[in-house]
């Protein structure tokens, strides 16, 4: 039916880590960081379909729901930091939240 | 399909360029949406069609709602994204984007180096990922609810605004 060189699928996942790895690095914005960590987890979840796809097995679409789970539980808790971070600080620069105090 | 599968993928990577470029973060939030749905796409066209479904579901359904209902109670204006702007100017971006440019160009090169089959497309359906959950990968399934739960309590005991109780003279927090 379909002949998509297995090369596209992980090449495609290498590039949307890549951008997500950028943005990690270029952003000063906090919740710009957190949603580039969401595209690069997007990204490896990504990898892990186009290996189960490639050997007809479920165990790689498996990892992806754990990916996703995991996902899932670090936006929470990332969300919930974030909205600290902006009470105490009045401000989304990461780099204001380099001293420890109170 | 394949027609499809790369059209996706272009569409993928044109959105996700727009979410790492934008200043306003509400217009990145959608252009991340849109680059879900592609990424859902892609995982059709490569006989997943479970996973496509949990991508929109969870991804550009909880995660991104998630998000922008923080961004509403940070309540942010329009100074937020002049200062975006002027956080990112080229001096600071252009020298991470070129190394990581390059850490992609020699994956490239190792990826296109390997000589790989074409992927035969056998869809995998619910039903295998149903018994593949629950049968091997059951401690994992309880791994996960471990994790959620810490996940729920984590964010509960962060997320918890201290009330402050303000005397005439004194001003202390309690929780």
């Amino acid at each position: 039916m379909t002949n998509i060189p297995m090369e596209a699928g992980l090449l495609l996942a290498g590039i949307l880590f890549t951008l997500g790895l950028i943005s990690v690095l270029i952003r000063r914005n906090i919740i710009f960081m957190l949603i580039s960590v969401e595209i690069m987890l997007n990204a490896a979840g990504l990898a892990f379909i186009v290996a189960a796809t490639r050997w007809a097995q479920p165990d790689g679409q498996v990892m992806f729901i754990f990916i996703l789970t995991m996902a899932a539980a670090e936006v929470s808790v990332g969300l919930a930091l974030i909205l600290q971070l902006h009470h105490q600080l009045k401000t989304l620069d990461s780099d204001a939240a380099n001293k420890m105090f109170g | 399909m394949e027609l499809t599968f790369y059209v996706a993928s272009a569409i993928a990577i044109i959105a996700t360029i727009m979410v790492i470029t934008n200043y306003n973060m509400i217009h990145a939030l959608l252009y991340l949406v849109v680059s879900f749905l592609a990424v859902a796409v892609v995982f059709f066209t490569l006989g997943a069609p479970f996973m496509a479904a949990l991508e929109v579901i969870i991804y550009a359904g909880a995660i991104v709602v998630l998000i922008i209902f923080v961004i509403m109670m940070l309540n942010l204006t329009n100074e937020d994204v002049q200062q975006e702007r002027t956080w990112l100017r080229p001096k600071t971006w252009i020298g991470p984007a070129l190394l990581s440019l390059v850490l992609l160009g020699e994956l490239a090169y190792l990826v296109i180096a390997e000589d790989m089959p074409t992927i035969n497309n056998q869809p995998v359906d619910a039903r295998q990922v149903g018994l593949a959950l629950y049968g091997p990968y059951l401690l994992g399934v309880q791994l996960c609810g471990m994790l959620l739960m810490a996940g729920i309590v984590g964010a509960y005991h962060l997320g918890r605004q201290k009330k402050k109780v303000v005397h005439r003279f004194l001003e202390r927090s309690e929780i």
